[in-house]
């Protein structure tokens, strides 16, 4: 067998395994996603109750988007924390695998699952805001932005998995804290213009801010993506450092966790 | 040294051979299945960043198809011993060698060739055992249909049946589990397993079980056996040599029955694998025993 070949197929392994892990948390799954529809609704109908159209789809665009993203995110930072928590983690570990393979796998996942979950929360929305006029709206832009921000998002994923790598009993939390951090700056619900001025520098860092405001050029503005190439080249100087950084990164933290004994089961 | 193949390993009739490249390693006269040479680890512990010596200037030579135990006394380097064989730590000082291959430099050749059951039986809870199996195969390039007629035969042989691999591993008792993290092991073919103290908390009869299929796997398997454990009467029954560690060096390798003797000799009576213990590591086996129980209640 090839390298290739057998690489894929560890790489499917992990694609296999979330879904299997998908499929026997079923009530888990239905619960997350109920509350991620409230969520999404409850957020756009503060636009309904101003009457204003505009910012009706501006939240509706911020509730859709940012669940794919941290559903994406969440997906790839919890890749060590998941096994360190079922106790799998030296097995998976031990396995003739490359790394890259297994975040490959976890990759291809977080997007497949984020594309549904995202999609059920669109679906909620439309039937529930029959009133929003998307006949002006450029969907291509707003698909090419959640592709590249994908990428630039894979990339954050990969550092922050390592997190659990390095702390372990603190990584975990330390994903989650970033992942608000992420929340905040990015311009989610509101532009980041309002935000105090250092909090601006940190949103220029954050993939999520060029995703949405690219998403709402295209939507509510009907902007083609030559029109908001502002946005564009910044998700892909991203997505094309953070990705082989953090996979660099990844290697050096396992290393530094097999030489200091943190790959062992705590708990 | 030669390496020590069995008549029957010779001539092919003791089941099938793993891997022919084996083989082809073994008929190197002085390959042995694992070289462990001037081992060393050190962990960085607590706020004074002292450092603690968990493995000093160890050790050993296995040979092809041999079952050797490590005994010794709780926190003696025995799971950190078989941590450093699986790659699941660095090494600080010295060599270790699998068919061969150097641990450091060749690691994805060495990650091929082992696998390991340990004390805790580690797997996604919620998945079935054919799940868990099925990504444990894929892991190692097995192919899925030929993982899942294996899952089905190995965990046969353990005594579970077809109709128990598609439900939850939460439900299965602790030794069902442990048989089944037995059969995740052999389902990748290990040239080298390393079970780390598989029987410990077992009923008696899961453990009579998992001990009559180690020695299954000594008479019709191509497999090298490193076995920890606490249970003397098991290491006596299974191992063809036994290495006894105390607080992260070796005190004494032999037979059973050499160390049995030698023991006698300084004791002056018949000595049983506990005086051994006793002796090397300077405690009791119950002394072991109440250890590990106040450290399950902490």
């Amino acid at each position: 067998m090839t390298v290739v070949a057998h690489e894929l197929k560890a790489s499917y392994a992990f694609i296999e395994r979330n879904f299997f892990l998908t499929r026997r948390y079923w009530g888990w799954e239905l619960a997350f996603l109920v509350y991620s529809v409230a969520g999404a609704l409850s957020i756009s109908l503060i636009g309904a109750d101003q009457g204003s159209p505009t910012l009706l789809l501006t939240l509706m665009v911020g509730a859709i988007f940012w669940n794919y993203l941290s559903v994406v995110f969440s997906w790839i930072a919890e890749t060590i924390s998941v096994e360190r928590w079922e106790g799998t983690l030296e097995y998976t570990m031990m396995a003739p695998i490359r790394r890259s393979s297994q975040l490959l796998g976890s990759v291809l996942y977080a997007m497949v699952y984020g594309l549904v979950h995202t999609t059920v929360i669109l679906i909620a929305l439309i039937l529930f805001f029959p009133q929003v006029d998307l006949s002006g709206a450029d969907p291509v832009t707003a698909v090419a932005f959640m592709l590249l921000g994908s990428f630039s998002f894979v990339g954050i994923g990969m550092i922050a998995a390592i997190l659990p790598l390095l702390y372990v009993e603190r990584g975990a939390q330390m994903t989650f804290v970033l992942q608000s951090c992420l929340l905040l700056v990015s311009g989610v619900y509101y532009s980041v213009d309002i935000l105090p001025g250092w909090m601006q520098v940190l949103s220029h860092l954050s993939p999520a801010t060029y995703v949405l405001h690219g998403v709402r050029a295209g939507l509510i503005d009907g902007a083609p993506v030559s029109a908001v190439l502002g946005d564009v080249w910044p998700l892909i100087v991203m997505g094309a450092v953070l990705i082989p950084f953090g996979l660099w990164a990844f290697g050096r933290a396992e290393r530094y966790a097999k030489r200091t004994g943190k790959l062992k089961r705590v708990g | 040294m030669t390496a020590t193949l069995t008549p029957e390993l010779k001539n092919g009739s003791a089941g099938r051979t793993l891997l022919p490249e084996l083989d082809r390693l073994a008929s190197r006269s002085t390959m042995p299945a694992l070289l462990i040479e001037d081992v060393s680890k050190r962990f960085v512990v607590g706020r004074k960043r002292k450092p603690v010596t968990a493995i000093s200037h160890v050790s050993m030579r296995l040979e092809r198809g041999d079952i050797h135990g490590i005994l010794g006394a709780n926190g003696s380097g025995k799971s950190t011993l078989i941590r450093l064989i699986s790659g699941l730590l660095t090494l600080d000082e010295g060599r270790l060698e699998v068919f061969g291959h150097d641990i450091e430099r060749d690691e994805m050749a060495v990650k091929r060739l082992i696998n390991r059951v340990s004390v805790d039986a580690a797997f996604f809870k919620k998945l079935s055992p054919m799940e868990n199996l099925l990504f444990a195969a894929r892991l190692y390039g097995l192919d899925g249909g030929k993982a899942k007629r294996d899952t089905l035969e190995i965990l046969a042989r353990l005594g579970i049946s077809a109709k128990r691999v598609g439900r939850p591993i939460e439900q299965m008792s602790r030794g069902m589990q442990q048989k089944v993290s037995i059969a995740r092991a052999l389902l990748t073919s290990p040239a080298l397993l390393l079970l780390d103290e598989p029987t410990t908390g077992l009923d008696p009869r899961s453990k009579l079980d998992v001990q009559s299929f180690i020695e299954e796997l000594r008479s019709t398997h191509d497999a090298t056996i490193v076995l920890t454990t606490h249970d003397l009467a098991e290491a006596e029954r299974l191992c063809g040599r036994i290495t006894i560690l105390n607080d992260g060096r070796v005190v004494a390798e032999d037979t059973p029955e050499g160390l049995m003797t030698l023991t006698g000799k300084r004791l002056g009576r018949r000595a049983t694998l506990e005086d051994v213990f006793m002796t090397y590591t300077g405690r009791s086996l119950d002394d072991d025993v109440d250890e590990d129980e106040a450290e399950s209640e902490d």
